[in-house]
């Protein structure tokens, strides 16, 4: 099977693109990244069909060699309507945020930075027990404690 | 005619009640109605599918009369149903939790209502994914239940949920990049995407090529099942959710990454080429996750936590690869699936009765809400591994399989198991001894109605006196049964209730597991049945 290099080339350098976009912490700019990797991935996936052929349309009498492989068109078809659907989630969702805090980057986990703030101090386990734990007390009312009279 | 033979049913008739659900989206009632009768249907077919396959046969069911491997082929074999059954029997409890609380909360007054519909699909997308026959297949189910959990996951979208969803998002996006990358390469080197014939034609590829599939195969479900290191976005974005939202979503969406690995590691690539990894990453997994739910001071977080770290003993089994492993390895899916779901169902109660799920606020439930105490009590030893419930026996079956196998990586990954079990224990009892146990006036932060409503219990008990011990704990079920709605305790129960009968029945249902386990490892009849679509 011979392979497209000018394809794999675009591949590889829509996925770096859409990987250093992805890692951005602006939204518009993961959704950018993330449409340039679902592009990345269908290029790629047509280039493993093989070289060009003819339309896959049944001719009868016409070698199968000769046409082009229609699978990964089909998977392809499939990836971009997938792609398209996560798209504008994202577009709706990067909205809601911008109304919401006027902002347009990935926030933080408030819990989580409490938590990783928090010491290892634990009141419940760590606390110092009171003096007097004992339920015993002597006539006068004062605790009775082991060794003691 | 075989059951089985209507198995795409129980991917056709959710997608079809998420249609008739959304058309009626004015009415709350006929909404309801609809979802839990589809849902009950799709369980009957599921039930009839598992006792059609419960003896070790297997099913091909082409669609459109396509042969494989061109065409689209569903499988059904023990594996297959078993999953399906065990899922659904939790959606249907989580269904009826959620209407409940829908019910409770007077929400047929509330706004347009894209819950049912949406949790339809998701069941729909579950279902895809448990019966696909080809990796494509496969990807589609995965992208169909990911869309349906993106809208669970963001309702409502307040500011929290949207910060969680946008997480979730671009993680689950970026590993079905990582998935589809895979399949092209799969076609590319060996020129179809169905599993059979994979089966047939990856071990004649070159072992250069067959490791680079294979580890760009597991990373992508690694990413879906959560396993360490690509596991810290759950704890991140589950907890935010509604409480039957994060309950489903514990339930359901890792344990599809699971099944994946599993197929992938027993049908796709057998010969474990990466056990020595995936043993490491097992081990990984249990610790890191339990040591992050130790330092959680809300109880969803540390759920979350408990939830990645014990997706380690799965992918342990996996790893150890025997008979015996896989066979313990799907008996304890079926008890994760079933514990996690019913825990966070509970943390949902808890938030309803205490108005938060953060152990510094909270105490004295056990006073003030037996029910609940019970509701907790169970499944939070079943997952901390206490003899005799099905968390100590799936564990005992992993251990018992990898100290078969032996060998120093083993018998290291049985220690981090032991520790982990141990921890999570700890957490456990952790919770218990603030939430339930300790006095709400004793709290870091106390909460007011919590310290009134004990306070009010504890004087009635006084009152009562000897003759009348009860009075104090009546009240307490008076006031617990108009906090939480029957419908809500009743659904958790049910799903206590399944986790015990797994510990009950577990003599046939790990029997049951063998023989799943013994197919996986032959790979037979799957591959001879879907080729020859029988």
């Amino acid at each position: 099977m011979s392979v497209n290099i000018t394809f794999l080339a675009i591949t590889g350098v829509l996925l770096a693109a859409g990987f250093y976009l992805v890692l951005e912490r602006t939204l518009t700019r993961v959704l950018l990244g993330i449409m340039l990797l679902g592009n990345g991935v269908n290029l790629l996936i047509l280039t493993t069909a093989g070289r060009l052929g003819k339309a896959p349309l049944f001719e009868s009498g016409l070698d199968p060699n000769v046409y082009a492989d229609p699978l990964p068109q089909a998977l392809i078809l499939t990836a971009i309507v997938i792609t398209f659907a996560v798209t504008a989630f994202l577009l709706a969702m990067i909205y809601r945020s911008w109304m919401l805090n006027q902002a347009d980057v990935v926030a933080d986990d408030t819990e989580d930075i409490k938590v990783s703030l928090s010491s290892a101090y634990d009141e419940e386990e760590d606390a110092p027990l009171a003096a007097d734990t004992t339920e015993f007390v002597d006539e006068e009312g004062r605790p009775v404690r082991e060794g003691e009279e | 005619m075989n059951v089985a033979q209507l198995a795409p049913l129980a991917v056709v008739l959710p997608i079809f009640g998420a249609g008739a659900a959304f058309l009626v989206r004015r009415k709350i009632r006929q909404q309801r109605a609809i979802t839990i009768g589809i849902l009950a249907v799709t369980m009957l077919l599921e039930a009839g599918m598992l006792a059609a396959t419960w003896n070790g046969e297997t099913y091909a069911v082409h669609i459109g009369g396509w042969d494989a491997p061109f065409g689209i082929a569903l499988m059904v074999d023990g594996f297959s149903s078993f999953m399906l059954l065990v899922s659904t029997l939790v959606s249907m409890a989580v269904l009826l939790y959620a209407t409940s609380q829908g019910i409770a909360d007077g929400d047929e007054q509330g706004p347009v209502s894209i819950f049912h519909p949406t949790y339809l699909i998701l069941l729909a997308g579950v279902s895809n994914a448990f019966m696909a026959g080809d990796l494509f297949n496969l990807y589609v189910g995965f992208e169909i239940l990911l869309t349906a959990s993106y809208v669970l996951l963001t309702l409502g979208g307040t500011a929290e949920r949207i910060r969680a969803g946008v997480t979730y998002v671009v993680v689950s996006v970026v590993s079905s990049v990582l998935f589809l990358t895979a399949i092209a390469m799969v076609y590319a080197a060996t020129g179809t995407v169905n599993l059979a014939d994979l089966a047939v034609k990856l071990p004649e590829l070159d072992e250069g090529p067959r490791l680079i599939l294979h580890s760009l195969l597991l990373i992508a479900f690694g990413i879906k099942a959560a396993v360490f290191p690509l596991s810290l976005w759950l704890p991140d974005s589950y907890p935010t959710a509604p409480a039957p939202v994060t309950a489903v979503f514990a339930g359901l969406l890792t344990k599809v990454g699971v099944y994946a690995i599993v197929r992938c590691e027993t049908l796709l690539f057998p010969g474990g080429a990466l056990n020595q990894a995936l043993l490491v990453v097992a081990a990984l997994t249990m610790v890191v996750g339990i040591l992050g739910a130790l330092a959680q001071t809300d109880f969803k977080r540390m759920l979350s936590f408990t939830l990645t770290s014990h997706i380690g003993y799965l992918i342990f089994g996996v790893a150890v690869g025997t008979e015996l492993a896989v066979a313990a390895t799907i008996y304890y899916v079926g008890h994760h699936i079933i514990v996690q779901t019913s825990l966070f169902m509970v943390a949902g109660l808890i938030e309803r009765r205490a108005g938060s799920a953060n152990v510094r606020k909270l105490g004295s439930l056990a006073k003030i809400s037996p029910a609940l105490t019970v509701l907790f009590f169970i499944p939070a030893i079943n997952l901390g591994g206490i003899p005799p419930l099905s968390g100590f026996l799936g564990k005992l079956g992993l251990m018992h399989a990898a100290v078969d196998t032996g060998g120093v990586l083993n018998w290291l990954v049985i220690a981090a198991g032991l520790l982990t079990s141990l921890l999570t224990l700890l957490a456990i009892i952790r919770v218990w001894a603030r939430v339930f146990w300790r006095r709400a006036a004793d709290a870091e932060e106390p909460t007011e109605s919590l310290v009134a409503e004990a306070k009010e219990v504890s004087d009635l008990t006084f009152q009562g006196g000897a003759e009348r011990p009860q009075l104090g704990s009546t009240k307490a079920r008076e006031v617990e049964a108009i906090a939480l709605p029957w419908g809500m305790r009743w659904a958790t129960a049910s799903l206590v209730v399944a986790g015990l009968a797994l510990t009950v029945f577990a003599s046939q249902v790990f029997a049951f597991c063998q023989r799943i386990a013994a197919e996986l490892v032959a790979r037979e009849p799957y591959i001879t049945s879907i080729l020859t679509g029988q």
